[in-house]
């Protein structure tokens, strides 16, 4: 009976004690920085994100030099705190330093420098990524397919982290803007024709053999029930196939086939790619949502093949999807901070990508890689084309109504190098239009800086 | 300066408790009597030691001068606690005393740290439920009468249960505490080893199917007050130390399996039963679901076992003011927060040692009645002990009892002392027997030890030869 209380002791040390130390409503933390000087937030390339001045009277003050770039991930750490600055909290306030260094410290009564928290995310591309968005509202994330790390993350409307406190009450009564809140991952958009990836995939697995005889007519609508679903810009397709329908994204063929699937079956292929499910990221996020069930009106069908209807999705999502399908086929589990650091540079703590599922067999992804490689050749995406790297992709012209507004949001989901893929990327420009004239651009000023080296080496 | 007295102390306080405890158990193996004087000499060096470094970081973060004569009047009763039972009872369990003084120690520590003026209260509360303590040995070894009140026991302890169901205040919702002449008790926590004393009383009787019957229903009267009263920490020890006590002496395994069953079975009741039951169980599921409401005390506890690690934060650098009535319910959280995790498993381990003990004299007494007199109280402290630190760590739902010595809490404090110098009375007693028998043989038997552990060495069976 002792022992298992002793036993539980330890195992909570062992187990649970990071899990507590980082909970939201942990308010211990705050009783180190009396011993601590905060850590600072460092980039994958070297770059302070976040770091503490300490000026000759042992004022502290904490500082983002990048202003607004990653005001989302980095965070705040004045009026409550968010992003990293909030996650990882007790890292920030942990020294690790050697032992002789504190005591030397603690002896002088000075503090010591806490634990540096050094990101996968990429000081250049989150510029580009930054400057390509523009004045859109929406978000841009980039994944490394092979690995998970995130690379880059914007959303905007943004805020400028170290004038925060001065500009708190405009925040948070400004609703229209919601700038505090993190569209990459807590963002739920329509996915539009992007979602088209997955409706092929639940074709491709129900018919593994005939998928190349799919055959439709578009004359510019479908029109089942009393739903009336229409081509993007009313354009007609004529006689189109499984590759030509996903190329020209024809919402028509997509509809017909949705009406086809087994809803069950679809829902599993969705749930496999995260959908009903909180992303395992660490920070707040929002689930993406699909719901069909079995019995469902031929329009709930329809409207969800081509990604609209009571399907939800956050970038970071769709960025994942883009990069299974880059990766052959491996979704690996998103991550942003790549290791702990003492403040002098000695590795305490590193973190390793890990795969998170195997969403599809090497044949699914290097099908539907090849879908979205003729996408950027040919069609929606052509944009990206005829540049010295290759691209793939999926564009997306997701409509919306919220109230009295409606619109059209522009989205992009694909990757760069198609043959071994660098950058994984999502894009979504709010109310941008179609995903060919808004988000497509992005994407492509996004790739061109990383390959012709915009921002520097 | 001081920091780095701080940081360096709270190692060191762990180096010793860790020595503490070691010679707890290491007294166990030695057979040698003057070696095992010479450990508990060691231990109470060690205890001091432990005192003086943990007072010397409260001075100097708390910079007030009363707190050296607090100090010198705490080093003063500990001496004297210890010389007075040397003394007056040279046949007491020396490693009883010692653990006692210890967590007595290690509360005094806690509670300055937390509230000096709270402190200050619990040292006279000590310094005079110690004196009734030193009394109680001779109380039992004279009044063998004793043994033979039991109805009366169970009139007193239902008597007293009832009045606090009818009359008390509610406390952080349950009726506990009965305000009689501006003295504010709590009753239960004596009626805790007046039920002992009825259950042992009854059983030692006879254990006919009869008067067990009759003697659960009893029992179950008792449990049903105070599940009643809302005081469900003591309930559950009622409960638990009645089937020990129990078995013990029917050694019938029915008789516990039947009770464990029907315990489950009320739990779940309870569960559905009663809403406060309800509210506990679900807080330990998951208290951060309901932290602004139900699940903050939990929470906060949790938060303050993890900011201590291993090593704690060091006296003072922690915060475990932020766990609501933490000097009752969660001392153990705080201890943990800012003494370390080591050090609390040591204070796990010096409760194991205590509970060691007081099974171990209950094994060797002769007559039933103080046979399970000494094993009913062992369990009381056990499962007590079970409740809080479980409770605090989320191990199991939180019920609120405090952790004996630590906590403040003066009924909890007077009855666990009681309790103590009750197991001494007893010890004393055998060691009394036992001299009798080697009078009577005219044979010095010198190598019957007051702890061998793990040996079954019934006085009876020594004389083989």
């Amino acid at each position: 009976m002792f022992l298992s209380l002793a036993g539980y002791l330890i195992y909570f040390n062992i187990e649970k004690r990071d899990e507590i130390n980082s909970n939201a409503n942990n308010t211990k933390q705050e009783s180190k920085q009396e011993q601590i000087i905060r850590g600072s937030i460092l980039s994958a390339d070297g770059e302070i994100l976040a770091g503490t001045n300490v000026d000759e009277e042992g004022n502290e003050t904490r500082l983002y030099p990048f202003d607004n770039v990653f005001a989302h991930v980095v965070g705040y750490a004045t009026n409550g705190k968010a992003g990293v600055e909030a996650e990882a909290n007790f890292d920030l306030l942990s020294c690790h330093a050697s032992i002789l260094d504190q005591v030397r410290n603690h002896g002088l009564d000075t503090k010591v420098r806490g634990d540096n928290v050094v990101l996968t995310l990429d000081s250049k591309l989150q510029r580009a990524c930054y400057d390509a968005l523009g004045s859109y509202s929406g978000a841009v994330v980039v994944v490394e397919p092979d690995t998970g790390k995130i690379l880059a993350m914007v959303s905007k409307p943004d805020f400028n982290p170290n004038t925060i406190s001065s500009d708190w009450e405009t925040l948070i009564s400004d609703s229209s803007n919601s700038s505090l809140f993190n569209r990459a991952l807590q963002g739920q958009y329509p996915p539009g024709s992007t979602f088209k990836i997955l409706t092929t995939l639940a074709y491709l697995r129900e018919h593994p053999d005939d998928y190349q005889s799919f055959g439709y007519d578009c004359n510019g609508s479908i029109s089942r029930d009393t739903v009336r679903i229409t081509c993007y810009g009313g354009e007609v397709h004529g006689h189109v196939d499984l590759e030509s329908a996903f190329v020209h994204s024809c919402n028509g063929a997509f509809a017909e086939m949705g009406m086809g699937l087994d809803n069950e079956a679809f829902k599993n292929v969705c749930e496999d790619f995260m959908f009903n499910t909180e992303l395992p990221i660490g920070l707040p996020s929002s689930k993406s949502l699909f719901s069909l069930e079995k019995g469902a009106s031929y329009g709930e069908e329809m409207m969800t093949a081509i990604g609209q209807g009571n399907t939800v999705a956050s970038p970071l999502e769709m960025a994942l999807v883009a990069a299974s399908v880059a990766n052959g086929g491996n979704m690996m589990k998103p991550y942003y901070i790549d290791r702990l650091e003492t403040y002098d540079g000695d590795v305490v703590k590193e973190y390793r990508p890990s795969v998170y599922r195997e969403v599809m067999s090497t044949e699914e992804a290097a099908l539907l890689a090849d879908l979205m490689t003729k996408t950027v050749e040919q069609g929606t995406a052509k944009k990206l084309s005829g540049q010295s790297y290759t691209a793939a992709g999926k564009t997306g012209s997701a409509e919306y109504e919220t109230g009295e507004e409606q619109g059209t949001h522009s989205w992009f989901i694909g990757y760069s190098n198609v043959n071994d893929p660098d950058l994984a990327i999502a894009v979504i420009a709010e109310n941008g239009g179609s995903g060919s004239s808004t988000a497509v651009p992005i994407a492509k000023q996004i790739f061109d800086s990383y390959y012709y080296n915009y921002y520097g080496e | 300066m001081t920091r780095l007295i701080i940081d360096i102390s709270r190692y060191i306080l762990i180096a010793l408790i860790v020595v503490y405890t070691a010679q707890c158990y290491l007294a166990f193996f030695r057979k040698d009597e003057d070696a095992r004087e010479y450990m508990f000499l060691r231990q109470n060096v060690v205890m001091f030691c432990i005192h003086f470094v943990a007072f010397m970081v409260l001075y100097l973060k708390m910079e007030q001068a009363m707190l050296l004569y607090f100090y010198g009047a705490q080093v003063l009763y500990l001496l004297a606690v210890l010389v007075f039972f040397r003394n007056l009872y040279p046949r007491a369990s020396k490693l009883i005393i010692n653990n006692m003084c210890m967590l007595i120690t290690v509360g005094f520590i806690m509670l300055t740290r937390l509230s000096y003026d709270q402190a200050t209260k619990q040292f006279q509360i000590l310094v005079a439920g110690t004196v009734i303590a030193l009394i109680i040995p001779v109380i039992i070894r004279k009044m063998h009468i004793l043994t033979r009140w039991a109805w009366f026991y169970a009139v007193l302890g239902i008597g007293l249960l009832g009045a606090v169901a009818v009359m008390a205040r509610v406390t952080y919702g349950a009726k506990l505490s009965l305000t009689v002449g501006g003295i504010t008790l709590q009753p239960s926590e004596f009626v805790k080893i007046i039920f002992v004393f009825f259950v042992a009383g009854m059983l030692a009787k006879s254990v006919e199917f009869k008067n067990v019957a009759v003697t659960t229903a009893l029992a179950a009267i008792h449990v049903l007050i105070l599940v009643i009263s809302t005081d469900l920490g003591s309930a559950l020890i009622f409960f638990i130390t009645y089937l020990m006590m129990l078995y013990v002496a029917t050694k019938d395994l029915r008789y516990l399996a039947a009770g464990f069953a029907a315990g489950a079975v009320a739990c779940v009741a309870a569960y559905f039963l009663f809403s406060h039951v309800r509210v506990r169980v679900d807080i330990w599921r998951d208290p951060f679901r309901e932290y602004e409401g139900g699940g903050y005390q939990v929470a906060q506890s949790l938060f303050a076992i993890g900011a201590g690690g291993w090593f704690g934060t060091g006296l003072f650098q922690g915060s475990p003011g932020a766990i609501p009535i933490v000097d009752q319910d969660f001392m153990f959280a705080a201890v943990t927060e800012e003494l370390g995790g080591i050090f609390s498993i040591c204070l796990i381990l010096i409760c194991m040692s205590c509970f060691i003990m007081f099974v171990n004299i209950a094994m060797k007494l002769t007559e039933d009645f103080y046979r399970y007199v000494a094993f009913g109280l062992g369990c009381l402290y056990g499962v007590q002990v079970f409740l809080t630190i479980g409770g605090a760590m989320k191990m199991i739902p939180m019920t609120g009892v405090t952790l004996p010595l630590i906590s403040t809490g003066g009924s909890s404090l007077l009855s666990t002392l009681i309790s103590f110098a009750i197991i001494q009375g007893l010890y004393i007693l055998r060691e009394d027997e036992e001299e009798e028998l080697n009078e009577e043989e005219d044979y010095y038997y010198d190598e019957y030890y007051e702890g061998e552990y793990g040996s079954d060495n019934y006085p009876n069976q020594r004389y083989p030869y």
